[in-house]
């Protein structure tokens, strides 16, 4: 993992000046962390975007900016907007309205193609790698400025036979740094979905981008694997580039993330420095998951949880739509008597 | 029953430039499905723009030979641009159906009474190849290949289709080995993921459309060449199976697989037909006779092609991991 | 409940050494073997790649199986169809793709249960007894429901048929932490309403503080098994598997 030094061009293409990313303790909000506060150093701005399906604003974010070279992760319930704000603002959808800017320069209508050549990658929730494909030419893909790729050079070798070799170093050293350089031969459909993610994650860092916008990285990747990934993270940000990620996990978050912002129902609910969300209670209850330390096989661990989903607004216990659920918490006399046994003490 | 002679006419299969013709054509077919998954099923409209845009520039016109078949490239791109615009950007199925109407299209404006005096119609053109064997450097007299006997435009028509095989071959492998083939393979798998990695997909299936679409012009151009006529019937969709066949079973994915399916197919063909007629002629078989013989082999291409879908979908050449299809 | 079983004896699930994989030559599954009680809750966990989706899926006839037994109520239906095991009885619930996008719930639903199309509304009413919120919404296309909503519909079309034991792979996957503890809740009662029930999960923890007894899967083969108290307690599993979630907790 490299440390840049103060003379180092980073990789990214940006100076590193003599800030080392990792250890810079200025503020990233130029006011009280509010939703929609205004960061010191933004390198996203998105204002008014709105998204509608049949009658629902699925995204409705008034005010929002992404703070450079900070790790943020994007967190929320189900069904709050998160993937779908993703995609209007890397170019996969239409909003029905709303402007955003990436350092500066305006993303309105601007096809997904050109979003990532400016700098602003994303990967997907169901990875997008190609099967058919070996792995390093899946991470020669990715890379940008080969003259190669054009119909009109494509027949001559020498015009694009050196920045080839280099991509290939370049994509040699990803490889590495990911632990996948044996499989470098390998068709990538045979790589578990663990080494997909990764694979996903090393060949967007192939265009050098700015802004690295990952979906869900850690959705079904094994927990052994959960560590270096987020060590992978980490390393984005000491190598200068600013990374904006949805996540459900937790530890993920409270880990790795210097500012959370907290989505619900398509709009921004909360945004703060990961201590601070997690405290506030709106947030904590609209889903952090206190109900996790809940140990469902102790012996009253069932009714404990029902209760406390009943408080929640999140959850169909306590409400018409609970179905099977909560039936427990409103019958007092006549139970079975087995229930609230624990019964995994049982024969 | 002469098997010398049955053998021997199905080995000049191999070097006949109607084999030449399929293996272009379907070479363009390798660049479209194989290595971009673009379906198309109208590469008999190609051909048949290719075919006759040469013989009307050169009839109609009075085009020399170059002019002609410059003529007959651009309206192949045209054609091409004008299928691309308003289905590379919907789903690829809509593709593949548009692709069937419009060499369906192409081939009833070529057939219509209204054109009869540009396009011959149903009864076709003929007598345009003058230009072409007026080139012809090889002297008068026969020329003896051991299996076969040629004259000499028998010749030079086999010389000059090869040679555009084979150049068009190696353009093709050099395309698919660049990076510029690599966007293209990424294109068959995900589209979405390419466009997440900077590439303008929608600028590279059209590129990849126009050029596929140009072997098919040039494949109907040399097609016409050697009895220098070209007739609407010839460019049903029947001819675009049977191109596609030439495909699959030489690999759809491969450079050669065109070349070796087309080869195989119609030595097949004539040795199927050899054997057959003979074998009635004969007297062996009394069951059928022989113009039923002649609607049987394509029931057996039919029965083949589905044979090879089950069993060896990735044809004689091509690499399983690779399979567009699965 | 159900006394010790000898081989077999009165299980309602017993598979043994089974050899499995998607791929002629690449098995994923080298010989594993599990067993169900009637009424039990069966976990599977297990690092990615150890072949616990591989498992449910060969049961169900989904994945060829290369050697090995699956025996369900006492018949041998290794290696038979999917829609075979439907009318044995056996409910099967995907991770992904487990829903027809172009149909409404209700059609789902249907779909469930075409073998028994009579007895439709009163399934259908039993399962939206479960789930509600599917009764209510009844009508709109599977296809724009969100990914949790999907894991409900495809839950409730598995349960139409009233099956006696249901294979459920990752049921809590992408779902927030209050819909993952619905989830858990919900497979809770339904296997207490005699369900018999196997499930894979990623969830570790939730999972085995449910299940009745639990199975480690590593490598394709059945590593280590135990009721859930002991293995969420046992430190080789903690190490293997829980990992890091096991330190923040």
């Amino acid at each position: 993992m490299a440390n840049p030094t103060p003379d180092e061009s980073g990789t990214a293409g940006v100076r590193t000046d003599a800030v080392d990313y990792m250890t810079d303790t200025r503020p990233i909000a130029s006011e009280p962390a509010a939703p929609g506060c205004r960061k010191r150093d933004p390198i996203l701005v998105a204002k008014n975007v709105t998204r509608a399906f049949g009658g629902i604003n699925a995204v409705d974010v008034e005010y929002l900016e992404v703070p450079r070279h900070k790790i943020t992760a994007l967190i929320g319930p189900n069904g709050a907007g998160k993937t779908t704000f993703f995609n209007l603002l890397t170019g996969f959808d239409q909003p029905n309205s709303g402007e955003w800017t990436f350092d500066g320069t305006s993303l309105h209508g601007v096809p997904s193609y050109k979003v990532s050549r400016m700098g602003m990658v994303r990967t997907f929730q169901l990875t997008k790698v190609m099967g058919k494909l070996k792995v390093i030419e899946n991470m020669r893909l990715g890379a940008t400025r080969q003259e190669g790729e054009k119909l009109s050079k494509a027949l001559f070798k020498n015009i694009w036979g050196g920045r080839e070799r280099e991509i290939t170093r370049h994509a040699d050293g990803l490889l590495e740094k990911f632990k996948l350089d044996t499989k470098r031969e390998d068709y990538a459909a045979s790589l578990s979905g663990g080494q997909r993610k990764l694979l996903e994650m090393a060949r967007a860092l192939m265009a050098d981008p700015k802004l690295v916008m990952l979906d869900e990285p850690m959705a079904g990747v094994n927990p052994a694997l959960t560590q270096s990934l987020l060590d992978h993270v980490r390393n984005l940000k000491s190598e200068g580039m600013t990374v904006l990620f949805v996540e459900h996990d937790m530890h993920m978050v409270r880990n790795i993330a210097d500012w959370v912002v907290v989505m619900a129902e398509g709009r921004i609910v909360a945004e703060g420095p990961p201590a601070e969300v997690m405290k506030d209670q709106a947030v904590i209850d609209a889903y952090l998951g206190a109900h996790h330390d809940v140990d469902l096989g102790a012996a009253e661990g069932i009714e404990v949880l029902e209760h406390q989903l009943a408080q929640d607004k999140e959850s169909v216990v306590g409400t018409a739509d609970e179905g099977i659920l909560g039936h427990g918490i409103t019958e007092q006399d006549g139970r079975d008597p087995d229930e609230g046994r624990d019964r995994k003490d049982a024969p | 029953m002469d098997f010398l002679n049955i053998l021997s006419g199905a080995l000049g299969e191999i070097i006949s430039p109607t084999t030449a013709a399929y293996a272009l054509a379907a070479l363009g077919l390798a660049l479209h499905f194989g290595y971009t998954g673009l379906l198309n099923f109208g590469q008999a409209g190609f051909m048949a723009m290719g075919a006759y845009g040469f013989a009307i520039a050169t009839l109609t016109f009075n085009a020399p030979f170059w002019a002609a078949v410059l003529v007959a490239l651009a309206c192949s791109v045209a054609f091409a641009f004008l299928l691309g615009i308003p289905t590379l950007r919907l789903r690829a199925d809509y593709l593949s159906i548009v692709t069937i109407a419009a060499a369906e299209v192409i081939r009833y404006i070529v057939t219509t009474n209204q054109l009869t005096d540009i396009t011959g119609s149903a009864g076709g053109l003929n007598g345009f190849a003058g230009g072409f064997y007026a080139l012809n450097p090889f002297p008068e007299g026969t020329y003896n290949l051991g299996f076969i006997t040629l004259s000499a435009r028998d010749l030079w028509v086999r010389v000059v289709a090869w040679s555009v095989v084979a150049v068009c071959c190696f353009i093709v492998w050099l395309l698919v080995r660049s990076p510029w083939g690599r966007v293209l393979k990424g294109i068959r798998e995900d589209e979405n993921a390419v466009r997440s990695l900077g590439k303008n997909v929608y600028s590279y299936k059209m590129q990849a459309l126009i050029i596929g679409g140009v072997f098919g012009s040039l494949a109907g151009i040399l097609f016409t060449l050697p009895r220098s006529s070209v007739q609407p019937a010839n460019y049903g969709t029947e001819l675009t199976f049977f191109l596609w066949t030439c495909l699959l079973l030489g690999g759809a994915a491969t450079v050669l697989g065109p070349v070796v399916g087309a080869m195989l197919f119609w030595v097949v063909l004539s040795l199927t037909q050899g054997l057959l007629y003979g074998a009635i002629g004969a007297g062996y078989i009394t069951f059928i006779s022989i113009p039923q013989a002649g609607q049987l082999r394509y029931i057996m291409v039919g029965v083949a092609l589905m044979l090879l879908m089950i069993f060896r979908p990735q044809g004689l050449l091509g690499n399983k991991k690779e399979l567009v299809y699965s | 409940m159900s006394q010790q079983t000898p081989e077999g004896g009165n299980a309602v699930v017993t598979v043994t050494d089974l050899v499995a994989g998607y791929l002629p030559g690449v098995n994923i599954l080298n010989g594993c073997s599990i067993e169900a009680r009637p009424g039990e809750l069966i976990g599977i966990i297990g690092p990615n790649g150890a072949g616990k989706s591989t498992l449910l899926k060969a049961m169900f006839g989904l994945v060829k199986i290369h050697s090995g037994k699956v025996v369900v109520r006492g018949r041998d239906i290794t290696g038979l169809k999917a829609n075979k095991l439907v009318s044995q009885g056996i409910g099967f619930v995907p991770q992904t793709n487990n829903v027809f996008a172009t149909l409404t719930i209700e059609e789902n639903m249907q779909m469930g249960m075409f073998q028994r199309p009579k007895d439709f509304k009163e399934r259908f009413d039993f399962v939206t007894g479960i789930f509600p919120e599917l009764g209510k919404r009844r009508q709109q296309r599977a296809g724009s429901l969100s990914g949790g909503e999907r894991q409900m519909v495809a839950m409730g079309r598995a349960l139409m048929m009233d099956p006696a034991v249901l294979l459920l792979d990752e049921p809590s996957a992408g779902l927030s932490p209050v819909k993952q503890d619905e989830t858990f809740l919900r497979v809770h009662e339904i296997n207490r309403a005699g369900v018999s029930v196997i499930m894979v999960e990623q969830n570790a923890r939730r999972c085995l503080q449910i299940c009745d007894r639990a199975y480690v899967l590593d490598q394709g083969r059945d590593a280590y098994t135990g009721t859930g108290r002991e293995l969420l307690k046992d430190p080789k599993v903690i190490q293997l598997y829980l990992g890091t979630l096991a330190e923040s907790a």
